[in-house]
């Protein structure tokens, strides 16, 4: 805190940080001063004049905008006297004559700060008999927000937000006095990842947002808080819900997290909650072949008489478990613990041969938390392209980055960060060996990178994968390299909104819960003593590992919990044909998706918003989820459901409540022992509580070591990333979102276009290590030479593996 | 006593070219200055002249000089060429007819306060002023008089010359800047100032064309030359724009002092059709007015200060006994109303809505509370409506808005409250 300087608020001496803003200052004394253009997450710009107050700075009171006006020694503020009152009410004034009194109409009618302060602060009626202003009602300007021209009030919050915090400067004011407007440019809708903030922000109802539109009155809505579900960055939200239907997500605003920005998919990606196509009802394949609505009783025998025979005829190890990383602590805690207590097998994994390393990902030692990211002199982020995976993250890196730290960006193509970035470096995938040793010895485009790393201060590394078809191996080496510059921290990247839950919970072969290695004899001893069971010594296999093992038969029964390794697994093919070898297949999922499809009983579970519980951010911040609704049909908590499982198998996981759960947790997951589970209440701090890196007993304290890889040769190489929006089950089944995924396409760089007689435009065959597809080639320049990128997860039919080798043929 | 026109009343057809301006003492004082003095004793000259500037505000130039930070580089010097006040039209002559002087004059200022890029701003509906300083400053950088090592001095200067694209708000300096740099020509809010953070975040000084434009006659005769022609705080010569119903408009560069009914006589020829004045505005459409009985006021800028309104732009705007005024100050409520850049509340809303209230009574469409609407309107951007006027606004544009309402409630009202048709009532 800055050093604090007297300034005479309405009449008393108070005591203030130097340089507060005088609106912050008054608001953190309890006089609230009205504003519409302020924000505190962005920079003051006085355009309203709403928050005129007098502030005599020793020549006497003078009308000042109290959110451009700095806080000195000796200031004296009035807020509340005569000219003053004159001067908001003259304002809220002005803000109403061509503002359309249509507030029955207006989605922000109710929850309007136009209307609230013009309550408190306004004049009683108006003096304005002339015509209002008017514009063509409500525009599309993007396929989600609309915006009302006749209602804006010209405050440049949307504006600003754009330009300033997402770097989208996609609409902007034009024309100018009485008809100034906000508009987009032409031919260059509003297409931003963060456009929903611009909806929360706006002071009036001139942007709104489509999924929300006309939907509820806002005192007719319930709200929660909650975390969002979408990644792993772990967004505060409030889940609002009117007659059993979840209808908005808002940001709220936290310091840890995401300072009250949302991305669109986590604001507008609660569509899929009450889809019709959501299961209501366990299904079990009859004689016939088809899934057949059945009770959860008979449902649950045939499980419990199924497995027990699998058990019983070839042994624990021939069941297997995929999935976790979307639920809660609680239901990855109560999966772990069948697999391996009742069932009695380490084959369990939460990622789907799509990550990294489990023991590097859950990894306690200097593990970095966002807010690091604001202590950074210099920030290197080698993994994905964070506005497509980790959007809020991308806001807090690009906030750093404004105020005064260095990026370097290492990835294939451009990314939203390349903008902003100090060292942009591309590479080949399969090269990264190579550049992790140019950077290592600072040679070549490399040099300026290190010389940032060696410039003192404090470092965060961004480490994760920056594709598919990248070696998940190279992010330790990276790491290994981060860790031993000095005062340097990492934040190994993970996209799945619980996957650091999910391995925090076990949901790995090698891991158990809290962070224990399965290796370590005295984990497993205590471990054993708390579940009242031996703990399988033999590693597990991994996901790679159950597919192959299905494949061969040494597999034969596979439970899934919100996986769909028929679409996410590094080799779709060879998922969907484990799945069709395998004895049993049971699926806890709240959709028939590809995997599901294929199961022998099919669970319908509960999920967010439907369920209370805990997740875990990628900084290890445990949070709140809250539940709000009710489920759909007979569908359960997935938790119960495993409890359920157990009951049938005639053991029990003593689970009874998520409460319980958590308690449980506590006391057998060394890392989280000192979790203050009473502090994760949505209090004045809304910080969550970050699982301590060396509280617990047995703390995993995993070295990233430097990696023996050598660069591959490929011609051309295959990069293959995920985009925000994309054919996942969750997107899908947001109609807002669905139609927002970029398709596919085969980008090359037009060098290697030129070289290889590949026109832009022109219908490719794309060939890699596992399938093929007919692909538009596009041209980008970003790209690297060498480099064939397509995105993925964007089409059903087809996929090309996650094999380097890529091989391009013009068909028309 | 002339000072800024003598070249071009002496030589009418080519005052603008090199030749005559060398032929005419000229870039002789730049030469002095760069080769001859130090930039603290330019400086000094400056002040010593006590020359106030000539945009509007008519701040001391010398002194705003002072206000820049002494270690912060690079500084700029920004030359207002952005002429927009109704009724103002002097800079225009000068940047038509003796550009050179001007370009003397910068050079000279940006030696004094060790600036090494100016920029001259012209308004966009200026071709030709532009296209003149244009070739001047061709003409100046062929001679050595712009560029590097200048009167091999060793002091390298660059011109810039940018040509707006039609806003009056962009006259204001801060929406100039911003203008500038590519941006919306929006004010900023000050402070900082442009001394402080101008173009591009760096130390700026602002000065007007006229203003720069005398420097070149100070630095040759010395700044107490220039303090001694005219009265007190009104030293130097100045050129007034004059126009409205008086028989011969034009621009008249006189000794200050004298009063407007003086002025009106002996340089505009009287009112048309020897009718009386029945009032006036002193210094452009920003100003509040002047009646025919405040004639004998002299013109200074003190004593128009005093008598409540200013010399502004130097911009005299006669109107005589058959002028409506009621139109008159819709005229200019319009204008300002079209120019709100919409950046602050009471601005955009404000002046449209008095323009509106004002169209009505015209149309004979008024309400008596119509009056005292107006005034309250008014209130609500210019609190107290005094002079100089208190602000609820970022910039002054608002409240230039409000002076003809108040000019012509407090001076006329019984003519607006008769445009009121009989026995409407205030609904």
């Amino acid at each position: 805190m800055a050093d604090p300087v007297t300034i005479t608020l309405d009449g008393e001496e108070r005591q203030v940080p130097a340089g507060t803003l005088l609106i912050q200052a008054a608001q953190d004394e309890g006089t609230y001063i009205p504003r519409f253009c302020w924000h505190p997450r962005m920079k003051p710009v006085g355009m309203c004049r709403m928050c005129l107050v007098e502030v005599d700075t020793g020549r006497g009171p003078a009308l000042t905008t109290s959110c451009t006006m700095p806080c000195t020694e000796g200031m004296v503020v009035d807020t509340k006297s005569d000219v003053v009152k004159k001067a908001q009410e003259g304002v809220l004034e002005f803000l109403l004559i061509n503002h359309p009194l249509d507030c029955p109409v207006c989605d922000r009618g109710g929850e309007c700060p136009l209307q609230d302060q013009t309550m408190a602060y306004g004049p009683g009626e108006s003096r304005f008999v002339e015509e209002k202003r008017h514009f063509e009602k409500p525009i599309e300007i993007s396929e989600l927000v609309l915006l009302d021209r006749e209602r804006c009030i010209l405050c440049a919050r949307c504006t600003r937000f754009s330009d300033e915090v997402s770097g989208d400067p996609l609409i902007e004011f034009q024309d100018r006095g009485n008809y100034t407007q906000v508009l987009t440019f032409p031919n260059e809708p509003f297409k931003s990842y963060f456009s929903g903030n611009t909806v929360q922000i706006c002071p009036v109802g001139a942007l709104t947002a489509k999924p929300y539109r006309f939907r509820a009155r806002p005192w007719d809505l319930e709200a929660v808080e909650s975390t969002c579900p979408h990644c792993a960055v772990g967004c505060r939200i409030s889940v609002q819900s009117s007659q059993n239907q979840v209808l908005r997500f808002l940001g709220v605003d936290n310091e840890p997290t995401n300072q009250g920005w949302l991305c669109d998919k986590g604001r507008f990606g609660f569509e899929y909650i009450g889809s019709p196509e959501r299961l209501t009802v366990p299904l079990v394949r009859s004689s016939t072949g088809e899934l057949e609505e059945t009770s959860w009783s008979a449902a649950l025998g045939v499980v419990g008489d199924w497995l027990q025979d699998l058990i019983t005829e070839h042994g624990p190890d021939s069941v297997a478990g995929l999935g976790g990383a979307r639920g809660t602590n609680e239901d990855a805690y109560a999966f772990g613990k069948l697999i391996r207590a009742v069932i009695g097998t380490n084959n369990i994994d939460a990622q789907l041969d799509d990550g990294l390393n489990p023991q590097f990902l859950a990894a306690a030692t200097s593990r970095a938390t966002i807010p690091d990211l604001d202590a950074a002199s210099t920030i290197l982020l080698w993994g994905p392209d964070l506005k497509e995976e980790l959007p809020v993250l991308y806001l807090r890196v690009r906030q750093a980055v404004q105020n005064g730290a260095s990026l370097i960006v290492v990835h294939p193509r451009r990314t939203g960060l390349d903008d902003v970035a100090t060292v942009k470096v591309g590479y080949a995938p399969g090269q990264g060996p190579d550049l992790l040793a140019s950077l290592r010895a600072g040679e070549g485009e490399l040099a300026a990178a290190r010389e940032l790393l060696l410039a003192g201060g404090a470092i965060v590394g961004l480490v994760g994968r920056t594709g598919l078809t990248e070696d998940p191996l190279l992010a330790e080496g990276v790491a290994a390299f981060v860790r031993d510059l000095p005062e340097a921290k990492i934040m190994p990247l993970g996209r799945r909104s619980n996957l650091f839950g999910a391995l925090d919970m076990g949901l790995a072969p090698s891991l158990l819960p809290g962070r224990a290695a399965l290796t370590s004899a005295e984990a497993r001893s205590d471990l054993s003593v708390e579940w009242a069971t031996p703990i399988p010594e033999k590693t597990g296999k991994d996901a790679a590992g159950i597919v192959a093992g299905l494949e061969a038969g040494t597999v034969k029964g596979l439970l899934l919990f919100g996986a769909d390794p028929v679409r996410d697994f590094s080799d779709p093919s060879a998922a969907r044909a484990a799945l069709e070898a395998a004895n049993l297949v049971v699926a806890v999922d709240q959709f028939l998706t590809d995997s599901s499809q294929l199961a022998d009983v099919v669970l319908p579970a509960e999920g967010f918003t439907e369920t209370e519980g805990t997740v875990t951010n990628l900084e290890g911040r445990v949070q709140r989820v809250a539940q709000l609704i009710a489920g759909s049909g007979q569908a359960r908590p997935p938790w119960s459901v495993f409890e359920d499982i157990a009951l049938a198998l005639g053991s029990s996981l003593g689970a009874e409540s998520v409460e319980g759960i958590q308690k449980e947790i506590a006391q057998v997951a060394p890392a989280y022992r000192t979790v203050r589970w009473d502090e994760l209440g949505w209090g004045d701090g809304r910080e969550g509580v970050v699982v301590p890196g060396d509280g617990g007993e047995q703390p995993l304290h995993y070295v990233p070591v430097d990696i023996g890889l050598s660069s591959s040769s490929a011609r051309l190489a295959l990069h293959s990333a995920r985009t925000l929006y994309d054919d996942g089950v969750h997107v899908r089944h947001s109609l807002s979102l669905a139609k927002l995924a970029p398709g596919a396409f085969v980008f090359i760089n037009p060098a290697d276009g030129a070289r290889l007689g590949v026109a832009d435009g022109v219908l490719a065959r794309v060939t890699g290590s596992s399938g093929s597809a007919d692909l538009e080639v596009r041209y980008d320049p970003s790209l690297t030479e060498g480099v064939v990128y397509v995105p993925a997860n964007q089409d059903e039919g087809w996929d090309l593996g996650q094999g380097l080798e890529i091989k391009l043929e013009v068909l028309s | 006593m002339k000072i800024l026109t003598t070249r071009m009343e002496a030589h009418p057809t080519d005052s603008h070219t090199l030749e005559r301006y060398l032929e005419t003492d000229g870039y002789q004082a730049a030469r002095k200055a760069l080769t001859t003095m130090t930039p603290e004793a330019v400086h000094e000259e400056a002040k010593a002249s006590s020359l106030r500037g000539r945009g509007g505000a008519g701040f001391p130039c010398g002194v705003k000089w002072g206000f820049l930070p002494p270690d912060t580089r690079p500084r700029y010097l920004v030359i207002n060429g952005d002429e927009s006040e109704p009724g103002t039209f002097k800079d225009r002559q000068l940047l038509e007819r003796d550009p050179h002087q001007l370009i003397e004059g910068i050079i000279i200022a940006a030696y004094a306060i060790d600036v090494h890029d100016a920029y001259v701003y012209i308004r966009g509906e200026y071709p030709k002023p532009a296209r003149r300083l244009e070739r001047a400053i061709a003409e100046a950088y062929e001679a050595g008089y712009l560029g590097q090592n200048i009167f091999g001095s060793g002091f390298d200067l660059d011109v810039t010359l940018h040509l707006g694209a039609g806003a009056y708000i962009c006259g204001e300096e801060t929406a100039l800047l911003n203008s500038l740099e590519g941006k919306r020509g929006e004010p900023r809010i000050k402070p900082p100032f442009p001394a402080i953070e101008g173009l591009y975040g760096k130390p700026t000084i602002v000065n007007n064309v006229e203003t720069i434009s005398n420097i070149p006659w100070i630095v040759a005769n010395g700044g107490a030359a220039y303090a001694a022609i005219g009265p007190e705080g009104s030293s130097g010569t100045r050129l007034f724009s004059l126009s409205g119903h008086v028989r011969k408009p034009g621009n008249y560069e006189i000794v200050m002092g004298m009063t407007f009914r003086e002025f009106i006589d002996e340089y505009g020829g009287g009112v048309r059709e020897d009718r009386e004045v029945k009032c006036f505005i002193p210094g452009g459409a920003s100003a509040p007015w002047f009646t025919g009985d405040q004639l004998d006021i002299p013109i200074t800028i003190d004593d128009v200060g005093n008598a409540g309104s200013m010399l502004g732009s130097g911009a005299i705007v006669v109107m005589d006994e058959t002028t409506n005024v009621v139109e008159a100050a819709h005229s200019i409520v319009s204008f300002f109303a079209h120019e709100s850049c919409g950046q602050c509340t009471p601005c955009r809303e404000g002046t449209s809505w008095l323009e509106m209230v004002l169209a009505r009574i015209l149309r004979g469409e008024g309400r008596p509370v119509d009056l005292d609407l107006l005034l309250d309107v008014s209130d609500n951007i210019a609190p107290g409506l005094g002079w100089p006027p208190k602000m609820t606004t970022i910039c002054p544009l608002g409240p230039s808005a409000v002076s003809p309402i108040t000019s012509i409630l407090r001076n006329f009202r019984s003519e607006v409250e008769a445009m009121i048709p009989a026995g409407v009532a205030n609904g």
